[in-house]
């Protein structure tokens, strides 16, 4: 199931290989139908999930089977390392609350992703299949639970985001595609020499060889004693944690390794982008909470103030960017900063409210952030720019638009009744309650306050009111004698088409369902959250040690 | 006063030779095969060059046969120890074998040798010259039979790197090629002789017994040490021997490029393996190194230099040949990290770098032969717009270089993986080289990216046709080596046993 979920888009993309590249409608129809056979496949493993089953470690008995679900396991590589013992390698996939609210949004994601790349009209084979091996590799890592076939999927992310930014982006898409490359690889090459330490250092019980399971290494008893990043190894295990810490907060992006996201965001075209806030970004967090924070706890533990600082000024700094931004899209790519910045406090919270808030934030952003990526492509597939001050009284002509635009817009602020306040509430009330971050979250209110000003003042500045002098569209009237609205070379609808509502109505209505009745979502991940706050617990190393 | 030996002296060397050629038959078949293409290149004549290279590939192809036989005959040593047949050797065979059955595959469709030499009479006879003697550098326990095989293969060299003689960039490389030669050869042999002196043998097995049981002057031996490694360093490339290749390379025709950063800097990895573990001795205890003998940490030095030098220079680099030239520096260095940790571990990951170099740096010279076929340059600028237009060399030079960089799921990867894990494997101790060999290849990202850039992401400036045919065979070829090169990046076991096994030498386990 997991494999086939994971799996399909590669399958489309071999197939689009054959096709002929002057088929562009087939191509994109492929991409379409192995995008939906993977939500379909998403919606029977939600169904299938149970969500009393814990996961993060090994069951109390040591089994996978009370832990995890639909799991895959298969001896891989096995390779002699002469006195070495011989390297294990496997093939596993499973699923636990934290993967499986990932599955589901990166599964929704990709039909968007693919609904909204019927608009690129350049070497549209090339386009599809470098975005089905991008699909692949993001589900991939959201299930795989082996290190090694992790990072596998981790890097094979960004040989198809640098082409899908640096061809098909914008203006300066060479400057961007690779900062964006540098930056991750930088950030993931260290991971790799952890991952070789972690795999000397943690031996897996059921076989007593060393290994890459990632559920092994959660669990404190598996580390070798004397091994370099075994329990006494107190120096290098805070190394390797903060050197994770990099290569995953590179990718949220956390202040200050955020500089490649508001570039690579200019410049990519929209689904990518959609595909970058809604699933990527994710991406790094949910290394955090899968890798980082529970192979080294007490590292975790220690740095909780330090994570929920970069938090803090993730979510402050974002929305003064933001604010400051005359580019639309520049202004989504920080306020996506910002948004972040909510998940990392939630986490530096290190309680149940607190975590929870930060999954919880991670479904929403990605469908919160997707959305408004998507309704700024809108407007610029039709006006041919982003600068805010060029428009103006929008709403009068473009009713629909508006309308969906201020749901975003206010589910991105925080509005109660939308999902984003949800997240947002659990994530303070998680960071009021433990005694670390209270500072930092009171400080951190402050952000929804500014996050309000410059979502509102763009608002205003776009839809409200007149049109502007200069603004980038003309009003031509009617035969009915009504004032309707002009692009310069745009041909199709004035206001949302058929194709446009098939992608935003759903996301709306998921944005508001959610924040409405949470439980669909939250409660697929309540048993998975206790379970890892249990396993970063302090009391839980002291009963160790 | 010399003896002449008597008759019954003279029927034991006989009859040793004798029994030692059965070792030999590899290297007696491919002799034969230089001989056959130089007497074919008199009979053929010089428009219908593919007889010669078809006779060269079949031959080259047959003398796995003879390869393979050697596997029941191991941890034998011939002509009164001058040469020996082990599964560290036999690996090798392998590995420059078919590494020059690429080159010649890589020299069919290759325009530049084609239509620009005055016939390719001589090519490929030297080319099979090259490689008898880069078996015989793999196989070799004597020093004398050392110098021999190594310069066999400069000599051959040379003129491959010159073969383009009309060109001013040819000649001029293989004269550089050849000064350089010289230089570092005369360093070797001093090297070796002062080593004659202090122990009055040549065979390093022996040598490495004189030196621990009579003891050593550690001045002397350093001396010695450090000049024959100038001697191997300038084979494999590494910094501060590199001085030639960035000319060479670029001044080379491009199959022999290829051939000589692949097959020759194996040759000499295998040759510093052999020399170094053996007939050096060393102290495993790093409190006990003899001051001045201590060749793990010049071997260090020489890495950390090649990494750093290689990657940095090669981001302004313009010419993609001299572009491999540096990258190819660099990779000295990565190999040579698996030298350093002196175990089994590392060992096995020198190797399996190396036959996945094979693969990955043939195949980035093999695209770059297509397109200068094209283009007639090796400009990055005449890159520009080609992606598109020659789906699959595009496609998969950017597999090939993903490969050099070290991304999964490539072949490359895996040989960073091991290089690193042998490093890690050694605790705390050598975590300063991994760090180096890892952000080095985050710097090398730049410029291998920069060919795709290039490729894909500019438009050409001067009209180009939609579509460039290459031809049926190197588009095989092509896709061959980017097959297994993605093969194995995910399933390796085979490539790393194979490594593993080869990991004996004298028919005895080494650590």
């Amino acid at each position: 199931m997991l494999s086939l979920i994971v799996f399909l888009p590669i399958i489309a993309a071999l197939i689009i290989v054959a096709v002929p590249s002057s088929q562009k409608q087939v191509i994109r129809l492929l991409s379409l139908v192995a995008a939906l056979a993977q939500g379909v496949l998403a919606y029977f493993i939600w169904q299938g999930y149970d969500p009393s089953l814990p996961g993060i470690t090994a069951a109390a008995n040591g089994s996978l089977d009370g832990s995890f679900q639909f799991i895959e396991r298969l001896p891989w590589i096995t390779l002699d390392l002469g006195t070495l013992g011989t390297l294990n390698i496997e093939y596993f996939l499973g699923v636990d609350g934290l993967s499986i609210t990932m599955v589901i949004l990166t599964a929704l994601i990709s039909i968007i992703g693919v609904l909204s790349s019927w608009t690129i009209k350049k070497q549209v084979k090339g386009y599809f299949l470098l975005y089905n091996i991008l699909s692949t590799a993001m589900m991939g890592c959201f299930v795989a639970l082996d290190f090694f076939l992790f990072y596998v999927f981790w890097e094979l992310m960004l040989l198809p985001m640098y082409f899908l930014i640096g061809i098909w982006g914008g203006p300066n898409r060479e400057y961007a595609a690779i900062k964006f490359f540098l930056y991750t690889l930088f950030g993931s090459v260290f991971m790799l020499l952890v991952m070789i330490g972690l795999y000397f250092s943690v031996i897996d019980p059921a076989t007593g060889n060393h290994t890459f399971s990632l559920v092994a290494m959660a669990s404190q008893e598996n580390y070798l004693p004397g091994s370099i990043l075994g329990p006494e190894s107190v120096t290098w295990r805070y190394v390797a944690f903060i050197v994770l810490f990099i290569g995953f907060a590179i990718k949220v992006p956390m202040f200050p390794f955020h500089t490649w996201l508001p570039d690579a965001h200019v410049e990519a075209p929209t689904p990518i982008s959609v595909i970058l806030a809604g699933v990527l970004l994710k991406l790094g967090t949910y290394g955090m909470m899968r890798i980082n924070f529970p192979l080294f706890p007490e590292v975790f533990q220690a740095s909780l103030y330090v994570i929920g600082v970069f938090g803090a000024i993730n979510i402050i700094y974002g929305a003064f960017c933001a604010l400051a931004q005359q580019d639309l899209k520049k202004m989504v790519a920080y306020s996506s900063i910002s948004h972040m910045g909510y998940v990392l406090l939630g986490l530096a919270a290190a309680n149940t409210e607190g975590m929870t808030g930060a999954l919880y934030q991670m479904f929403n952003h990605g469908t919160i952030t997707a959305m408004l990526f998507l309704l700024v492509g809108v407007i610029y597939d039709r006006a041919h720019t982003r600068a805010i001050d060029k428009f103006g009284g929008l709403a009068t002509y473009m009713p629909v638009y508006a309308g969906l635009v201020t749901v975003a817009w206010f589910a991105s602020l925080g509005l109660p009744g939308l999902s984003g306040f949800i997240s947002e509430a659990f994530v303070f009330v998680g960071a009021f309650s433990s005694e670390v971050t209270r500072s930092l979250a009171m400080v951190s209110v402050l952000g929804i306050v500014f996050g309000a000003a410059y979502l509102l003042w763009s608002l205003q500045r776009m839809f409200l009111g007149k049109r502007k002098p200069d603004a980038v569209y003309e009003l031509q009237k009617n035969a009915e004698g009504e004032e309707m609205i002009h692009f310069h070379d745009w041909k199709g609808k004035n206001d949302l088409d058929g194709r446009e509502l098939a992608m935003l109505v759903p996301l709306a209505v998921i944005i508001i369902i959610l924040g409405v009745y949470p439980m669909p979502v939250m409660g697929l991940m309540t048993t998975s959250i206790n379970k890892l706050v249990e396993v970063l617990s302090p009391m839980m190393m002291t009963a160790l040690h | 006063m010399y003896e002449l030996p008597s008759g019954a002296d003279i029927q034991t060397i006989i009859s040793t030779i004798k029994t030692g050629a059965q070792f030999f038959l590899p290297e007696i078949f491919l002799s034969g095969l230089f001989l056959v293409l130089i007497l074919l290149d008199l009979a053929v004549r010089p428009a219908r060059h593919h007889v010669l290279s078809i006779t060269s590939l079949v031959g080259l192809l047959a003398s796995f046969y003879f390869i393979v036989q050697q596997h029941a005959m191991t941890g034998e040593e011939i002509f009164f120890g001058m040469y020996v047949v082990d599964e560290f050797a036999l690996f090798f065979k392998y590995l420059l074998v078919g590494s020059a059955v690429l080159t010649v595959l890589l020299s069919m469709p290759s325009d530049e040798l084609n239509s620009r030499t005055s016939g390719l009479g001589e090519y490929y006879p030297l080319l099979v010259g090259m490689t008898i003697g880069m078996v015989m550098m793999a196989s070799a326990t004597d020093l004398l039979m050392i110098f021999l095989a190594m310069e066999m293969v400069s000599l051959a060299a040379y003129v491959l790197t010159g073969y383009l003689k009309r060109e001013r960039r040819s000649t001029e490389a293989a004269l550089k090629y050849l000064v350089y030669g010289a230089v570092s050869s005369g360093l070797m042999i001093y090297g070796f002789s002062i080593l004659y002196g202090m122990t009055g043998a040549t065979n390093i097995a022996v040598i490495s017994q004189v030196l621990t049981e009579r003891g050593y002057d550690p001045l002397l031996l350093m001396v010695a040490s450090l000049m024959i490694l100038a001697g191997i360093g300038y084979k494999i490339g590494a910094v501060p021997f590199h001085f030639w290749s960035p000319d060479v390379y670029e001044g080379a025709p491009l199959p022999v490029t290829a051939f000589l950063s692949v097959a020759s800097k194996a040759a000499g990895f295998a040759l510093l393996m052999r020399f170094f573990y053996v007939a050096v001795p060393q102290t495993i205890d790093p409190a006990g190194f003899v001051p001045g003998l201590d060749w793990v940490t010049i071997l260090m030095i020489l890495s950390v230099a090649s990494m750093i030098y290689g990657n940095i220079v090669a981001l302004w680099q313009t010419n993609v040949k001299r572009l491999l030239a540096y990258s190819s520096i660099a990779h000295a260095g990565y190999a040579l990290l698996g030298i350093i940790v002196m175990d089994e571990l590392g060992t096995q990951a020198t190797l399996f770098y190396l036959v996945s170099y094979l693969f990955m740096n043939f195949g980035a010279f093999l695209v770059a032969i297509l397109i200068a076929n094209k283009t007639g340059s090796e400009n990055l600028e005449d890159y520009r717009g080609l992606g598109r237009r020659m789906p699959l060399a595009g496609a998969a030079m950017t597999v090939f270089l993903i490969s050099l960089v070290g991304l999964p799921p490539t072949v490359g990867f895996i040989g960073k993986l091991m290089i690193f894990s042998a490093l890690l494997a050694k605790g705390s101790l050598f975590i300063w080289l991994a760090l180096i060999g890892i952000l080095t290849s985050v710097i090398s990202l730049y410029y291998y990216m920069l060919i795709p850039l290039n490729m894909y992401l500019r438009e050409a400036r001067h009209p180009l046709p939609d579509k460039i045919p290459s031809g049926f065979l190197p588009q095989a070829v092509t896709a061959g080596l980017m097959i297994l090169t993605l093969y194995f990046g995910i399933f390796f076991t085979p490539l790393s046993d194979f490594a593993l096994s080869a990991i004996s030498i004298f028919g005895n386990q080494l650590f």
